[in-house]
């Protein structure tokens, strides 16, 4: 018996399209079933009237939150990738290069611990402060609530966007650059209306990956800001956790899964019309 | 003043304040990491002392006791990031090598569903995996975080299998047919040997990925499997900082050792083909 390419090619990537079939596609559709299910059986919104009853506040607040972190991180980025690449001063720039990229890998909880310590009223952020004179002590308020919680995701995202960003950088025509620069355009200039608009398609790829990133992560809004408002993502695991209650829950999967959907929405439009463009 | 000395003011100026942004930048970026370290050897620190009362190694001690939790932690959740690469390659090779090498229909669909469950909030999948499992009864087991490990790496592994096999230059297996080498002796030793580097580099990337994972876990292993990053959170949530932060700083080991040498492991030959 011989088997086609096409038969072979199909046998080599059934197991692994099993798995995740298995373990990503099975439960999509299980979440998507269970949230339009009534607790009689048949379609019904009722899981959605309940989540928006007692969750619409954290909605807001996740959306609010991970669309601020997500501008914070972009202006973050390109000022770093921008002077990584158009920066004069060598001192400088090899110093940000060799800084920027640490908390690249360093996992979500390990960065909530980290800024659990750092942010907390008595952290070293707010002790160094009174040390240098800059604070009272009794001004040291803690940050460990929603500007804790973008704090993180800004510096566990920023390496990542300002790492691809710099890549496109490098990657571009250094004689446009350049000629700018010679006509007198300043490197801001250069930067914002010569290089940037190049490589949005990089810088808008790495956004929207960190924006679902950041819907999915359970660790720090779990660890850097306590109590309410809080998260989906914690909102979930307490619905599970405190009363199994998986319609609930999976109703406010599915809204975060039209969150990420309206990230993903914006990426492709723009996409459109930039193909639309002759 | 002359405006060649004006000139020379302003640029003083200038590099003055971009030393400042960076010092601030500096701050930020690794005082965050600096309180973690401090944390681990404070034996005793309370307001108002802005550095510890008591410095110490009693809790690195405790914690590297051998028979703590924390050795106990470390060797499941190294055990658990071995066989997720193992489950990991084992799909992504061939997977791999058909998306690369072999007329496979619907190739970028493919390619995108492997992709997927990188592209969707997790949270909502893990609780309907772990109710799965729960109905089966594998939760709670390292089987089923293995499982769950495996599916979220697996974007990685065949993406970089495939962008490693799509590296090989074709003529050299071309060769090697000629002179009468089976296509499977073909892919033996040539095809993988020569792609062997990028699917090391995916190892690293889903061993990596494996060890740092709490979310699935969370939900999947508890309260049976205690990995490393769950062993941190119970022990933040307990208000044991000292525990937290060397636990932390165990984690940190292999994800700065992955970073200063990522561009070691992956060539740039093969980064160019991703996706592609």
């Amino acid at each position: 018996m011989s088997l086609s390419q096409r038969q072979l090619a199909l046998l080599l990537i059934a197991p692994g399209f099993a798995l995740v079939a298995a373990l990503f596609l099975y439960p999509l559709c299980f979440s998507l079933v269970s949230a339009f299910t009534g607790p009689e059986g048949g379609f019904s919104l009722q899981a959605f009237a309940k989540a928006w009853e007692l969750y619409s506040g954290d909605v807001v607040f996740t959306v609010v939150i991970v669309v601020a972190s997500c501008l914070l991180t972009a202006l973050l980025a390109i000022v770093i990738a921008g002077t990584l690449t158009l920066g004069e001063n060598r001192y400088i720039v090899g110093t940000l290069r060799a800084l920027y990229r640490w908390p690249l890998f360093i996992p979500f909880i390990v960065a909530a611990q980290c800024m659990r310590t750092f942010l907390a009223k008595n952290g070293l952020m707010n002790n160094s402060f009174v040390a240098m004179g800059l604070m009272e002590p009794l001004q040291a308020v803690s940050f460990l609530d929603w500007r804790g919680i973008i704090a993180t995701f800004v510096w566990k995202q920023m390496p990542f966007v300002a790492l691809l960003l710099a890549g496109a950088l490098a990657a571009l025509d250094r004689a446009t650059l350049e000629a700018g620069r010679n006509l007198g355009a300043s490197r801001l200039r250069v930067l914002v209306e010569l290089a940037l608009p190049q490589v949005m398609p990089q810088l808008l790829v790495a956004l929207v990956l960190s924006f679902v990133t950041m819907l999915s992560v359970l660790s720090v809004p779990m660890m850097v800001a306590g109590s309410q408002p809080t998260m989906l993502t914690v909102d979930m695991a307490f619905r599970i956790n405190a009363y199994g209650d998986y319609a609930t829950a999976n109703a406010l999967g599915v809204i975060t899964y039209l969150i990420s959907a309206g990230a993903a929405i914006i990426y492709l439009k723009r996409g459109m019309a930039k193909e639309g463009t002759p | 003043m002359t405006s060649y000395a004006m000139t020379r003011v302003a640029s003083g100026i200038r590099m003055l304040l971009a030393a400042f942004a960076l010092a601030a930048f500096a701050f930020f970026l690794i005082g965050p990491l600096l309180n973690l370290v401090l944390w681990s050897v404070a034996e005793r620190w309370y307001t108002p002392y802005k550095l510890p009362v008591t410095f110490g190694t009693r809790y690195w001690e405790q914690v590297f006791r051998p028979t703590g939790d924390a050795m106990a932690s470390l060797a499941t959740s190294v055990w658990i990031a071995v066989l997720t690469v193992i489950v990991a390659l084992a799909l992504s090779i061939p997977a791999g090598y058909a998306l690369a090498r072999l007329k496979l229909p619907v190739r970028s669909l493919f390619m995108i569903l492997f992709l997927l469950p990188q592209a969707f909030p997790s949270v909502a999948i893990y609780i309907n995996v772990a109710r799965v499992f729960y109905q089966i009864g594998i939760n709670g087991t390292v089987f089923a975080v293995v499982l769950v490990h495996a599916a979220h790496g697996l974007v990685y592994s065949v993406w970089i299998a495939a962008a490693a096999f799509a590296a090989v230059d074709k003529d050299l297996e071309l060769a090697a047919r000629n002179i009468g080498a089976s296509p499977l002796k073909t892919f033996t030793s040539v095809t993988l040997p020569l792609a062997a580097p990028g699917i090391v580099a995916s190892g690293i990337f889903v061993f990596l990925e494996s060890l740092d994972e709490f979310t699935g876990t969370f939900f999947v292993g508890v309260p049976q499997v205690t990995t490393l990053p769950l062993l941190l959170y119970n022990a933040a949530q307990g208000g044991n900082y000292q525990v937290a932060s060397i636990t932390a700083l165990i984690l940190l080991v292999p994800s700065v050792l992955f970073m200063l040498f990522i561009e070691r492991f992956l060539r740039a030959d093969v980064l160019a083909k991703v996706g592609s």
